[in-house]
């Protein structure tokens, strides 16, 4: 009688349906992804139970990092080309076409507008290095100072675009004076509602806010 | 990659007759999928999934032309002063502190979940809560929390105090610059804690 026998299998494994799953997965990330903005310096926000969604577009974001260093960056390409526009005409920079474009696909400014011709005319690479030492915008708590910059660039901003949104986004360790220039130069400019970039963080239980999260949804 | 051959021989038509190799219509798929799971990597590790949250704030309407006396006026007993300082430090006191002949009674605490600001907040809601049904005070009187950083908290208090207000449902509140009054009130109660304490 002969031994019954196993049937010898390949050594190969069928690939297709991982293969099929590896390229639905890339599909879905591929169409699910927005490249991360590319951001000055690191900056660490604190957390609030804020779900209040950052909008896509039409933002101006304040950028504050430990230092208190302030980098000023709204979102439109075009919008920053009549913004660069705006701030020649205003402040007689007298910048060039060519810094112009550099500056409507570069990210944040972060330097005083004296050093702003220079920083539009180098590289991509060079201005990366310039950010790590730059100052920040210089700020006041009037607006009316002549050393209050960050005032003319948010009413440049305002003007070119009536709908942009002010985020401020700062780090948790960023001193409290720093923020208060910022929200004093926005007072100034009679803008009173503006919106805190934050993480977000699990409502504790046993409070007002977590009673009304259960609420509605029973 | 080295390939066993597992056919097992077959039929053999005859020892004259050679059949030509049959190649396989199979490709190796595995270079596809390795390449595949490689930019899956790459889009996961750039992507932003998680949106970033806003927390939106109003700041009160100020309006220069405004008198004295036309400003609305908080009743002491509805309000609580909070003072934040350096180290994350909270110091707090009830009504608005504008008795100048006496000094508001600070006291200290920190942003723990137990025992901490929110305690006090909770607190002070309830004792307005119970005015208002003892008609002590009328129905228009809420519990006012004024937020005073002053020059030493970080912006992390500043967001920390008003995540308080959102979490305790706080409706009336306000940031105000510190007068130098509470500066040193601050800087007495530190020296008598660090006096007294230790």
């Amino acid at each position: 009688m002969p031994h019954a026998k196993l049937p010898r299998k390949s050594a190969h494994i069928d690939m297709t349906a991982m293969c099929d799953v590896a390229f639905l997965l890339l599909t879905f990330f591929m169409l699910a992804t927005k490249f991360k903005p590319e951001e000055p310096v690191v900056v660490k926000t604190p957390s609030s139970i804020s779900e209040i969604p950052l909008p896509d577009k039409d933002i101006m974001l304040l950028t504050v990092d430990t230092k208190g260093r302030i980098f000023f960056a709204i979102d439109n390409k075009k919008m920053r080309k009549s913004l660069i526009d705006a701030i020649n005409y205003d402040k007689n920079l007298n910048l060039t076409e060519a810094e112009k474009f550099s500056f409507s696909i570069g990210a944040s400014i972060g330097i005083p507008l004296n050093q702003l011709k220079s920083y539009l005319g180098s590289t991509p690479e060079q201005q990366k290095a310039m950010d790590a030492n730059a100052p920040g915008i210089p700020v006041d708590t009037s607006v009316l100072s002549p050393n209050n910059e960050l005032a003319s660039w948010i009413k440049n901003g305002r003007e070119t675009n009536p709908q942009l949104r002010i985020c401020i986004k700062a780090d948790g360790d960023a001193s409290y004076p720093s923020v208060h220039k910022i929200i004093k130069t926005l007072e100034g400019w009679h803008l009173f509602k503006f919106n805190l970039i934050t993480n977000l963080k699990g409502i504790p239980p046993g409070t007002a806010a977590y009673a009304e999260s259960q609420a509605p949804k029973k | 990659m080295a390939e066993l051959d597992t056919s097992g021989g077959g039929h053999k038509k005859g020892p004259g007759v050679k059949k030509g190799k049959k190649l396989s219509t199979r490709i190796d798929l595995t270079p596809m999928v390795d390449l595949g799971f490689l930019l899956i990597t790459f889009f996961m590790f750039t992507t932003t999934l998680a949106k970033p949250k806003t927390m939106e704030i109003n700041m009160p309407y100020k309006d220069p032309n405004l008198k004295v006396e036309e400003q609305n006026k908080i009743k002491n007993s509805v309000a609580l002063t909070v003072l934040l300082s350096k180290n994350h430090r909270v110091y707090y006191y009830e009504g608005i502190g504008d008795d100048p002949n006496k000094a508001p009674d600070l006291k200290l605490t920190y942003f723990s979940a137990k025992n901490g600001i929110r305690d006090e907040i909770i607190a002070k809601k309830k004792f307005v809560d119970d005015m208002k049904r003892n008609g002590t005070l009328t129905a228009k009187d809420e519990a006012t929390v004024l937020i005073k950083p002053d020059t030493t908290s970080t912006y992390s208090d500043l967001v920390n105090i008003l995540d308080e207000m959102n979490i305790n449902d706080v409706k009336v509140y306000a940031i105000i610059d510190i007068s130098d009054i509470e500066q040193d009130f601050i800087k007495k109660t530190e020296e008598a804690s660090a006096g007294g304490a230790k």
